[in-house]
């Protein structure tokens, strides 16, 4: 019973991304080619709400289900490791047109060409771990 | 009822996504979906390979449940939720991506000549598949978060990595888009 919530919460963000259209291919083609403004609405919107519900729960106005904070963790100082990753993943997400959230809506959609993809990527990822010590971060 | 089975408007679909997060938080976790490709690897006893997947994967099992809610919200969105309405891409996109050799640009979520199975079991069409999802799974383990993680959560919350990391995400993204994949097809 206790996962029940974040199941309920993944269903509303599965329909959320199909009915968005954010698991679109065409859509996040069409945002690097700045042919639409859809997917920098989408993204703007949902930074702007994001920050206003921050600020609110940063004043205790809100508190979590067991009554603390709402807290953000802190990400790791650093540049390289973020625009190096960060290239790395936009040009796997332009080419598949799918970030890791959508990849597992769009199998749930019936993709499932995607189970290729989340098979490579869980592959990308255990390659990342291997060779974590290696690379510059 | 019109309004739920056509596509939703950005407005709309933006604060929605902001709810996501918003109600992790609320239950005291984070919204971060890439996290369970590593979970995986730890769960297929990666941790005897590299110390990077040795962790408690049980705690992670509530993002695995969100997971296994979005591949449930994916089925019920397009099944029960959805009419035959096209995606509205801009007709400039539909006649560059024809001439690509894409049709019917926009009739469904993702292309047939990427994600179909006769475009799967050709050489070129699988190498693409595995090919981005690597490029997906090591990059966004390598620069600590996708666009859950980095683009929504932490530029909400303010966070300079972030901000860099998103900025990598539009230059790999730009540089794919607009140089890589005239080239592929």
């Amino acid at each position: 019973m206790k996962y029940l919530k974040f199941l309920l919460v993944g269903i509303f963000f599965g329909i959320v991304l199909v009915k968005s259209e954010a698991v679109s291919w065409y859509r996040i083609y069409e945002m690097f080619r700045f042919q639409s403004f859809h997917m920098y609405g989408i993204i703007g919107t949902a930074i702007a709400s994001g920050i206003l519900f921050l600020q609110i729960s940063k004043r205790g106005i809100i508190k979590s289900i067991k009554g603390a904070d709402i807290f953000v963790p802190k990400k790791e100082k650093g540049i390289t490791k973020y625009i190096v990753g960060g290239i790395i993943f936009g040009l796997g997400w332009a080419l598949i047109g799918a970030c890791p959230g959508p990849m597992y809506i769009l199998l749930g959609t019936g993709v499932y060409s995607m189970i290729i993809v989340i098979a490579a990527a869980i592959l990308g990822t255990y390659i990342y771990g291997a060779l974590k010590d290696k690379l510059p971060h | 009822m019109e309004y739920i089975l056509n596509p939703w408007p950005w407005y709309v679909s933006g604060p929605l996504i902001a709810v996501v997060m918003a109600l992790l938080l609320y239950f005291g976790k984070t919204f971060g979906m890439s996290s369970n490709l590593r979970t995986m690897c730890s769960i297929m006893g990666a941790g005897k390979a590299a110390s990077f997947f040795k962790f408690n994967w049980k705690e992670q099992i509530w993002n695995l449940i969100v997971v296994l809610g979005a591949v449930i919200g994916g089925f019920i969105a397009t099944q029960y939720l959805s009419n035959d309405s096209l995606t509205d891409l801009n007709p400039a996109t539909v006649v560059e991506l024809q001439n690509m050799g894409f049709e019917n640009s926009g009739a469904t979520l993702v292309p047939n000549e990427v994600y179909s199975i006769e475009a799967l079991i050709t050489p070129k069409g699988l190498l693409l598949l595995v090919l981005g999802g690597l490029l997906v799974g090591f990059g966004t383990r390598y620069a600590g978060g996708c666009t859950s993680g980095h683009a929504i959560t932490g530029l909400s919350s303010l966070q300079k990595p972030s901000l860099i990391a998103v900025i990598g995400f539009f230059i790999g993204g730009l540089i794919m888009t607009n140089f890589i994949l005239p080239l592929i097809f």
